[in-house]
């Protein structure tokens, strides 16, 4: 098996990427583990995010905001591809607040971040009174809301399917259960270890296996500083509309079930859900949507991000290992356009490559003393 | 359909389905007197409105869920008293 | 909180009898279970029934009986109508009463939560007016309900049960569709003597076929392509047999195809589970005295492997000496000596097994159905959807999960599970085994986000 790319990690952000790649005309093969490996994309919100993001890096903000943009023409393209419809909605998103303080402190923050963008980052902020005619399920105690015109959200498990059909589609090829358990350099190229001691060959090789990088990372002269963080999700019965748009905590999928989460919880490779965190979800949603106290939750799950240093993405190509390329963020659903439209770009060295020295792993140096 | 062993005549207490009024046996499975009243199809599902009724009796299946006091409840685990109001639940539930 | 030496789940056969033996052992125990009586499935509402109906389900209902009186021991509490919804590796447990959660610990934990029909998924098999068999068992036993003229099709000893206790009831079945074939027979033949062994088994067989015969009701061996069809319920089954195509109105079908060991608690503590290939189900791996893979939990009854009523009792003591020993009530030596003729008890109960999984195997086309066939009846996804997911890269039922959501629904999987992992298994040519099963977490059932909510910290309000 050779390939020109050899893509390491068949989640949300390895197959987006593949879909670019292919999209240039590249050969590409995506190497995957099975049903029951960590898989990072399950645990995702379905969230396209804009606010929060880069509150103090700029150049995260704009890649993000750059996704966004490029998410509906997107999302068009994998719906004719696929027949599937990822139900996007793109009409702004809401980070909702318990207390005029954290309202006013998140507000300020964004603010900042606005100055620093040249005004380019379309926000309000809701009081409890605008936010009820906004949104009429919330509850008495809500302090308010801040609304950025740039979120949305898509359904991920049909973004997830689309993908994998039109990575098949387009040529590509994706080998399922197949742990990759060693990369080396090779004659033009690089060799893998498949699992059952076959061999596979590609010119280059994309490092976007999540939590997998800490394991192969250090093999093509990667740092991969990463950790896993737990965040617990739960989603409700189907019920008739509750929520006109999504929220950072809340978001009501296109099949009728509130979604609700997430936490962040450092405990290291362990993806249970406890009661402690489902419980204390369950009563910030009733305290946001006093009517989610009758409603049944039917399901919760957890899942491990793959959180850097800083919570932004890594994008680097290796210096030992010119040709290997790591690539990690927590934010593979809103990140998935700007991966499929403008990576490619930069693993191709092409003139329109974006920059993405921000994100290199240089930046986690320990200044010298 | 089906029929009661016991003498149907003892029926004792009503409740209603979607305001349909209807008899059965005071504290009886929900379930089992929807059934013994002749009524098949107790809710319409969410993804296609398909009709659906009772299936496995034992709490298991969630088939026969209804809408009690703004909650879905499952008809087999819960008992008829006089005046329960049910109904029919169709997609969300209603508020 | 409440704190125990013992939790029961489930107030079955095997939970009754362990629930006894564990209390006069000396341990104090809370046996848990969702009914508002005792009995688990078999003895649905044996403490409730009339004579009449007791009559009419026969004199093995009646060994319910003595088990549910025994629960009256001053180191036993029960609570009913109790849904439990979370069990963590510690052997605590959350369950709902009432719309209201409780919590307990034990320091040992046995699951007896029994069995569920498996799946039978026919076209049709969602209309209204199919049922399980068991379920029309459970109206007859609860509410002395019946159905008349209900079609019984699939495979299995329980079949010829309910179809007897019908005719009883004095609304024989109109006919018996079964599926299998004599190649089964032959096949299960090689078997028939270490079966003797439970020739009692046999001979209430044979007294049930005779019955059934006596009563005028058809039996249609061999059936395959069973079709259930109607405009809103069932209005009549079509099958065929020897080539020939049967057509049968009818407005009840009450469908049977085994019953499998059910797994929801075991694997949602990610206890270890094995593949049976003969009884083509999942099961918790366990010792000789029901401890699974969690030192602290162990199973007993059905929910180990499929025995049926007696073997649960008998595994349900032998849980809870296993349990007594570990909790130092008892020694390894008394423990041991006390198990000496419940083994042999118990090896003779399961003798006939082999025998039966044979004979009843559910047919190919029963567990992997053709591509329309509805297989996850919550969220209302095809067989053909997973065996398209397959070919996707899916190896195994939580990433079919993640795309085309079989298995999200408020069942949990429960009746979609094992079709999901075979049809997998087929697709992608491998053992059920490495395909696996779904992941399932709390909340078991669903509950709802106030009860859930009631549990919060007070410290821990918005993170």
């Amino acid at each position: 098996m050779s390939s020109e790319y050899a893509i390491i990690g068949g989640g949300v952000v390895g197959l987006s990427i593949a879909h670019g790649l292919l999209g240039m005309g590249k050969r590409v093969a995506v190497y995957d583990e099975g049903d029951n490996a960590f898989r990072a994309s399950r645990g995702n919100f379905g969230l396209i995010w804009v606010q929060s993001k880069g509150l103090n890096e700029p150049a995260y903000a704009k890649w993000t905001k750059r996704s966004a943009v490029a998410w509906q023409n997107y999302a068009d393209e994998l719906s004719e591809g696929s027949g599937l419809d990822l139900s996007l909605h793109q009409d702004g998103g809401l980070d909702y607040h318990m207390s005029e303080e954290t309202l006013a402190s998140t507000a300020a923050s964004y603010e900042n971040l606005k100055q620093n963008l040249g005004g380019a980052y379309p926000f309000e902020i809701l009081d409890h009174k605008a936010l009820k005619k906004a949104e009429p399920g919330i509850g008495p105690n809500v302090a308010g809301a801040i609304l950025h015109h740039e979120d949305g959200h898509v359904n991920p498990l049909r973004l997830l399917q689309a993908l994998a059909m039109e990575v098949r589609r387009l040529g590509g090829v994706i080998r399922t259960n197949t742990h990759v358990g060693n990369i080396e350099a090779a004659e033009g190229g690089y060799k893998l270890t498949l699992e059952g001691a076959k061999q596979a060959f590609a010119e280059r090789v994309v490092l976007s296996a999540g939590l997998g990088a800490m394991d192969l990372g250090p093999k093509l002269g990667f740092k991969a500083p990463i950790r896993p963080q737990r965040g617990q999700v739960m989603i409700t019965e189907k019920l008739p509309p509750l929520m006109n748009r999504p929220a950072s905590k809340f978001r009501q999928v296109n099949e009728g079930g509130v979604q609700i989460g997430a936490s962040q919880e450092e405990v290291g490779l362990d993806d249970r859900e406890t009661l402690a965190i489902t419980a204390g979800l369950a009563r910030h949603a009733i305290d946001v949507f006093p009517a989610l106290s009758k409603a049944k939750l039917v399901r919760s799950w957890s899942a491990l991000r793959i959180m850097s240093p800083d919570g932004l993405p890594i994008y680097q190509q290796s210096i030992s290992n010119p040709g290997a390329y790591l690539v990690t963020c927590h934010s593979g659903i809103t990140l998935s356009a700007t991966h499929s439209r403008f990576l490619p770009l930069w693993l191709e060295g092409h003139a329109d490559t974006p920059d993405l020295t921000p994100f290199s792993e240089e930046r986690f140096d320990v200044p010298a003393a | 359909m089906f029929q009661r062993l016991d003498d149907p005549s003892a029926d004792d207490v009503s409740f209603t389905f979607d305001g349909q009024q209807l008899q059965a046996r005071q504290g009886e499975n929900l379930a089992a007197a929807l059934i013994a009243a002749g009524v098949v199809s107790t809710r319409s599902t969410p993804v296609s409105g398909a009709p659906r009724g009772p299936f496995c009796m034992m709490g298991a299946c969630y088939d026969c869920v209804v809408e009690i006091n703004g909650e879905t409840v499952q008809a087999c685990m819960t008992a008829v008293t006089d005046g329960l109001q049910v109904q029919r639940v169709t997609g969300g539930v209603d508020d | 909180m409440t704190e125990v030496d013992l939790i029961i789940l489930g107030a079955g056969p095997a939970g009754m009898t362990a629930a006894r033996t564990a209390a006069e052992g000396g341990a104090t125990v809370l046996l848990i279970d969702e009914q508002t009586s005792p009995g688990g499935q078999i003895y649905r509402s044996i403490q409730n029934v009339s004579d009449q109906r007791a009559a009419i389900l026969g004199p093995d209902y009646g060994q319910g009986r003595p088990l549910a009186e025994a629960l009256d021991h001053s180191n036993i509490s029960v609570d009913y109508a109790a849904t439990v919804w979370r069990v963590d590796e510690d052997g605590s447990v959350v369950y709902s009463i009432g719309g209201q959660a409780r919590q307990a610990k034990g320091r040992h934990l046995i699951v007896a939560t029994g069995a569920l029909e498996r799946p039978t998924p026919v076209p049709g098999w969602t209309l209204p007016g199919v049922m399980t068999a068991g379920a029309a068992q459970i109206l007859l036993k609860s509410s002395g309900i019946v159905p008349e003229r209900a079609v019984l099709a699939g495979a299995g000893p329980l079949l010829y049960l309910i179809a007897c206790q019908l005719i009883t009831a004095g609304f024989p079945p109109a006919l018996l569709v079964e599926t299998q074939t004599r190649g089964n027979f032959f096949k299960a033949l090689k078997y028939l003597p270490g079966a003797l062994r439970a020739w009692p088994y046999i001979n209430k067989g044979r007294e049930m076929l005779r019955q059934i015969s006596e009563a005028g009701v058809p039996r249609y061996t061999g059936a395959k392509d069973i079709v259930i069809a109607g405009d809103g319920c069932v209005a009549g089954i079509a099958f065929t047999v020897a080539g020939r195509r049967y057509d049968i109105a009818c407005e009840t079908v009450l469908l049977h195809s085994g019953v499998v060991p059910n797994t929801q608690i075991t694997r949602s503590l990610r206890l270890d589970h094995d593949w049976d290939d003969r009884q083509l189900c999942f099961y918790p791996r366990t010792d000789d005295w029901g401890v699974t893979s969690n030192p602290v939990v162990s199973v007993a009854g059905d929910g180990a492997g499929i025995g049926g009523a007696t073997a649960a009792n008998l595994g349900g003591k032998l849980a809870a000496l296993g349990a007594l020993k570990a909790l130092g009530k008892i020694d390894a030596t008394a423990r041991d000596a006390k198990a000496v003729p419940l083994r042999a008890a118990l090896s003779r109960e399961t003798a006939i097994r082999p025998f039966l999984d044979t004979l009843y195997r559910p047919a190919d086309d029963l567990r992997k159905p053709a591509d329309d066939v509805v297989i996850c009846r919550c969220e209302e996804v095809v067989a053909g959807d997973i065996r398209r997911y397959a070919k996707l890269g899916c190896t195994g039922p939580n990433q079919a999960k993640a795309f085309g959501r079989s298995g999200m629904g408020p069942c949990q999987g429960r009746y979609c599970g094992l079709t999901v992992t075979e049809i997998l298994a087929e697709a992608n040519g491998l053992p059920p085994s490495d395909v696996g099963y779904y992941h399932i977490r709390s909340p078991l059932k669903p509950v709802s986000l106030g009860e859930l909510a009631s549990l919060a910290d007070d410290n821990n309000h918005e993170e």
